[in-house]
């Protein structure tokens, strides 16, 4: 099982982020496991839940992405890619994918977008969202220090933050540092992507590995 | 991909008929297998008895009934491949790896299957297993090298799979990944490895009620594949509290 990702969408950038622990039960695989994905130029899904269907899921979307990219000689955008996950999931409703996933990516004007799914293919467009073991942890310190306005205010306001590309990127590193204090499934190591205009960024952060 | 079929199927699969035409539980069944990365390739070490299961009415008990029993093989030219659980499952999954193999011999295009392949078609394999509800009940072990470059992988009956420096199977993960993540370092030479691997096996000898002290090394290197002949551990039990068990409470066993 792969535990806890996060994904915050800014004006221009998005940062995708996961932590790198696999474990199952009280036992822990692996340290170096990374959830991330990169689907296509400008979408990056972060999974958790169950690795055997989270790897049989971003196998699937990147073979669909390839085939797309053949027919319409483009990439997908993060919209559409957001679709193909929600349809790819429903399509096994009665044998769900186990896998909760976040999609982050730059929308076609650019601007930072982030999808959040559960198993069976529900999915919003949200300003930042958190998913796994850790996300009861994180949501709720997110929700304080991103407040979104809310959806029924007219006219519409975005929700994607006002942050600097480095100051949500410090705020993902604190939201994971205090998740693995807690939760005994998250920790050893955070993997972030950052997606900007410029392109894609990796950084690590080392966790608390007990 | 058809979900109008799943629906069906799971009702087919529940019910005492269906129950004959899928692995419910392992019957014959080896323990754990532990690997490691060195600096010149990867070692493997598994011991050769297998158990027959324990189950319902709990027929058998647990005997150890094959002591001879290989659980490390090699795959194509750059592979080895390690298997605790059911015997007969990894028989068939060698039989579906020699598939693998002799059709990449078949193109004859100067090209093999390095560890990274076979791993992910066991993967694959395994997953889908698991999906129609008749898994193949191992914990695989995969490891070779290809052009300099060293692999070790895992994958188990549900599908769960991973790569990493130091891997093993059932108890092996409880027992012996603790010491590697300690000990294990890159450059290790072959002696320190053994070394490392045989503190481990004798860990589990102590501990795992089903390892038997009787075992054997595989490793793998540019070079090739070689498998040790069996050989068994040292091991120690000349403790006190061993020595005159019923000190104390006379009349006790």
């Amino acid at each position: 099982m792969c535990r806890t990702c996060v994904a915050i969408a800014g004006a221009d950038y998005c940062v995708i982020a996961a932590d790198t622990r696999m474990s199952t039960g009280y036992s822990i695989l692996t340290r170096d496991y990374s959830k991330i994905i990169q689907l296509a130029d400008k979408s990056v899904m972060a999974s958790s839940g169950f690795q055997a269907d989270v790897r049989a899921l971003q196998k699937v979307l990147a073979a669909r992405h390839l085939i797309y990219q053949h027919q319409h000689n483009k990439q997908m955008s993060c919209p559409a890619m957001a679709q193909l996950l929600s349809n790819t999931l429903y399509y096994k409703r009665f044998f769900p994918y186990y896998a909760f996933n976040v999609l982050g990516g730059l929308d076609s004007e650019g601007k930072g977008c982030v999808f959040t799914y559960d198993a069976v293919g529900s999915y919003e467009r949200v300003g930042y969202s958190a998913q796994g073991s850790g996300s009861t942890l994180i949501t709720p310190f997110l929700d304080n220090q991103l407040k979104s306005p809310s959806p029924l205010l007219l006219p519409a306001k975005d929700a994607v933050t006002p942050l600097s590309e480095s100051e949500a990127i410090d705020l993902v590193k604190t939201c994971f540092a205090s998740a693995t204090e807690r939760d005994i499934y998250t920790g050893d190591k955070l993997e972030i992507l950052v997606l900007n205009a410029s392109g894609i960024r990796r950084e690590y952060m080392e966790l608390r590995k007990d | 991909m058809n979900v109008a079929d799943s629906a069906p199927a799971m009702n087919n699969l529940i019910g005492s008929d269906a129950d004959s035409q899928r692995t419910l539980y392992p019957y014959v069944t080896g323990t754990s297998v532990v690997g490691i990365k060195y600096k010149d390739g990867i070692l493997l070490a598994a011991d050769m008895g297998d158990y027959l299961a324990c189950h319902d009415s709990g027929s058998y008990g647990s005997t150890l009934r094959y002591k001879t029993v290989e659980r490390m093989k090699s795959v194509g030219k750059h592979s080895i491949i390690g298997a605790s659980g059911e015997i007969s499952d990894f028989q068939e999954i060698m039989r579906y790896l020699d598939e693998l193999i002799l059709y990449d011999n078949m193109w004859d295009d100067g090209n093999s299957f390095g560890p990274k392949e076979v791993h992910n078609y066991l993967t694959r394999v395994m997953y889908n297993r698991r999906n129609k509800f008749n898994p193949l009940w191992n914990s695989l072990v995969l490891g070779g090298v290809k052009n300099g470059q060293k692999y070790l992988g895992t994958v188990n009956m549900i599908g769960v799979h991973y790569e990493d420096n130091h891997v093993a199977t059932g108890f092996g993960n409880h027992l012996s990944r603790p010491i590697l993540r300690d000990e294990w370092h890159e450059n290790l030479t072959f002696e320190e490895g053994v070394k490392l691997l045989e503190k481990c096996m004798r860990v589990l000898l102590y501990r795992d009620r089903s390892a038997v002290n009787k075992l054997q090394i595989a490793k793998i290197t540019e070079e090739g594949v070689t498998i040790s002949q069996p050989y068994s551990l040292k091991t120690f039990w000349n403790f006190a509290a061993f020595q005159n068990p019923t000190v104390g409470a006379e009349g006790s066993w």
